[in-house]
């Protein structure tokens, strides 16, 4: 068994009252954080911690935190994350759902370091029953006077208030959450400026992830320094990896950022393995955005070395040959499926989400989505492809925000590993809509020519 | 006449309370929510502009974000909505099936809804439930790991709601 910070007493029964979370040792932190520490000695014991935001980009959380700008009377707000859209992610649900007194206390103690007096948790509005375990934990902390006016005799107030949103992947984005926090279309801003000098309400604001947040909560008890210890290399701390897709045991878990990929998808402990007795074909390790990696690449690297769960293994060969941690969202194919279907969804879900403001973005999105269906359906041309391609390389990196790489990556991902199988959809047009490629040589082992 | 209950207004006045002074806008998602639940499921031009006064906002504001978000509906839709996941996920795990046998068993196409106006079949993207996939969205709650039978039994249970509250 690995080390669990975040999910280890998700099974405790009634856990998610306040009474038990308290007698399982919960708030401890916001006690240590507020009587004992200052906010700069947060800030320094997150920094310490190397603890890497966890909504996607795994930036450093105490570099973010230290970036706020603190001008003379102006409010400043720490707003939760809690968007959780990107098709294979599901943790912070999870999180939410069974532990919501550790967000909120991990909200506590982030909102004392920052100076937040009112802090903000943007939740999808499809979690509606979530919103009522939220506010539920919310009114019992401030019942027992870890929220409200003068917390624990510290001068320090704090309210956290749920927004739900309303459906749109976009506003997951940060300056998008902002934008629809303040009651607007989730059209995400140019930067700078940046949210840390002008965020919502043109506030210097502060956006993390619900498990970034939550992570701040044994960091503080354990010290940053400590916590720092577990894991490898920038790659601190334990993550949480949604997992789905054709495996035996989909779900959410915790896991030390040292275990290889083999064990997490095989090992009973994680995803026990393949479902129904099927072979591993491709896997997509960090939510729909990141590069799919056929089998092959996914539990070793190009050289040949053992693939691990943490933020520079998956990335090892950059986008040639790896992928990256992303969102955590860990999607697994088995041989039966089809690699082109898979990024036709993809690409339609790009579509809808995105907000249309950037033309490579709105337009490219939208066409490599009708590309992918008339390929899908037997109906492509060769040339289909290169067209595909190079629409790709022409959103990324020319649109306000990630949202147009991250429609363009799985598409070039997919042409990348899995161009045979494009092309199999139109030679063999007929025979693609009874059947599908099937593993082909997908998980043949890599030949690493010796030096 | 749209017009919000007194719950409804305590509601309204909870969420607008939770921003600062004179941003009572930003109470727009969350109020075109609870307009939404308390007007019969979806968002009429009345409602709207009725949303608009009570923000003290111009009705304009009011369309453009009703019109971007999905989960408002800008037509009546029927009294159960399933909003079944068709994303890559979801996909591996046989959504398509369900939602093939959803659309047959009512008779709809995904967008449609059923003529007694007790069911829309409505096609969405992931939903955060991939792990428990098939899944579609019933009201407030998540159905999950969703086979044929329970699709029957779904429908079954909300026929059965229908009737008893008629
Ligand atoms: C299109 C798009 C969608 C995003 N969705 C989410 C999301 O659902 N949840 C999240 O925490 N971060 C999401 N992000 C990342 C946020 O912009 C931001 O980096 C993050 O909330 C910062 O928190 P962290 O530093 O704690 O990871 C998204 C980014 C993009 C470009
Ligand atoms: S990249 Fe796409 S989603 Fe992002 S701002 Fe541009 S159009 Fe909107
Ligand atoms: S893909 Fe269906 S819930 Fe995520």
């Amino acid at each position: 068994m690995g080390v669990k910070l975040l999910l280890e007493k998700a099974h405790v029964e009634g856990i998610r009252t306040y009474e038990v979370y308290r007698r399982e040792g919960g708030y401890r932190g916001v006690e240590k954080a507020l009587k004992t520490m200052g906010p700069e000695s947060i800030v320094d014991e997150v920094k310490k911690s190397g603890l890497r935001g966890r909504g996607g980009a795994g930036f450093p959380a105490g570099m973010k935190w230290s970036f706020i700008a603190k001008p003379e009377g102006v409010p400043r707000h720490l707003v939760c994350n809690a968007d959780e859209s990107e098709p294979g992610t599901f943790k912070d649900r999870y999180l939410m759902e069974f532990l919501p007194h550790l967000l909120i206390e991990g909200l506590i103690i982030s909102s004392f370091a920052l100076g937040s007096n009112d802090t903000y948790i943007y939740i999808r509005g499809e979690y509606a029953w979530i919103v009522d375990i939220l506010e539920q934990a919310i009114d019992e902390a401030k019942a027992n006077g870890f929220l409200g006016k003068n917390i624990l005799g510290t001068g320090f107030n704090c309210e956290i208030h749920v927004q739900r949103g309303a459906g749109a992947y976009i506003c997951g984005e940060e300056t998008a959450l902002i934008e629809s926090l303040e009651g607007k279309r989730g059209n995400p801003r140019i930067k700078p400026p940046f949210p840390a000098i002008q965020g919502v309400w043109q506030r210097p604001t502060v956006v993390n992830n619900v498990e970034t947040l939550a992570a701040v909560v044994p960091i503080i008890n354990m010290g940053g320094e400590e916590y720092a210890k577990i894991g490898v290399g920038k790659s601190t701390g334990t993550k949480l990896m949604s997992a789905c897709g054709n495996i035996n045991k989909p779900g959410v878990y915790e896991i030390d950022m040292t275990i290889s990929v083999e064990e997490f998808l095989y090992s009973d402990e994680y995803c026990g393995g393949i479902a129904n007795g099927k072979r591993l074909k491709a896997c997509i390790p960090g939510g729909s955005s990141v590069p799919i990696l056929p089998a092959n690449l996914l539990l070793k690297t190009a050289k040949g070395e053992t693939r691990y769960m943490n933020y520079e293994s998956l990335s090892d060969g950059g986008f040639a040959t790896g992928s990256m941690m992303g969102s955590g969202g860990f999607i697994v194919l088995d041989e039966d499926q089809c690699v082109v279907k898979n990024t036709y969804t993809f690409a339609r879900f790009y579509r809808h989400e995105s907000c249309g403001q950037c033309s490579p973005c709105r337009e490219g999105t939208g066409w490599m989505e009708k590309l992918l269906y008339r390929l899908e359906k037997g109906q492509g041309k060769i040339s289909d492809i290169d067209l595909l391609w190079d629409i790709q390389r022409k959103i990324e990196g020319n649109t306000i925000c990630p949202l147009g790489d991250a429609a363009a990556w799985p598409v070039a991902a997919a042409i990348r590993h899995f161009r045979d199988e494009f092309e199999w959809h139109i030679t063999n047009a007929a025979e693609a809509q009874t059947r599908n490629y099937g593993l082909a040589h997908y998980a043949d082992e890599i030949h690493v020519p010796t030096p | 006449m749209i017009k919000f209950s007194e719950t409804q207004l305590t509601e309204f006045n909870r969420l607008v309370a939770r921003y600062p002074e004179g941003k009572q806008k930003s109470a727009l998602l969350p109020v075109l929510h609870l307009a939404q639940d308390s007007f019969g499921g979806w968002l009429s031009s009345d409602t709207m502009d009725y949303v608009a006064e009570l923000l003290n906002i111009k009705p304009i504001e009011v369309y453009e974000v009703a019109t971007f978000y999905s989960m408002y509906n800008l037509k009546p839709v029927g009294k159960y909505m399933f909003e079944v996941c068709q994303t890559g996920p979801c996909m591996l795990r046989g959504s398509d099936d369900i939602i093939a046998y959803i659309g047959e068993t009512l008779g709809i196409k995904p967008g449609e809804t059923t003529a007694d106006g007790l069911f829309t079949l409505k096609t969405v993207e992931c939903l955060g439930a991939c792990g428990y996939a098939p899944m579609m969205q019933l009201g407030k709650y998540y159905r999950e790991h969703l086979t044929k039978e329970k699709v029957d039994s779904i429908i079954a249970e909300c026929r059965n709601i229908a009737a008893t509250n008629n």
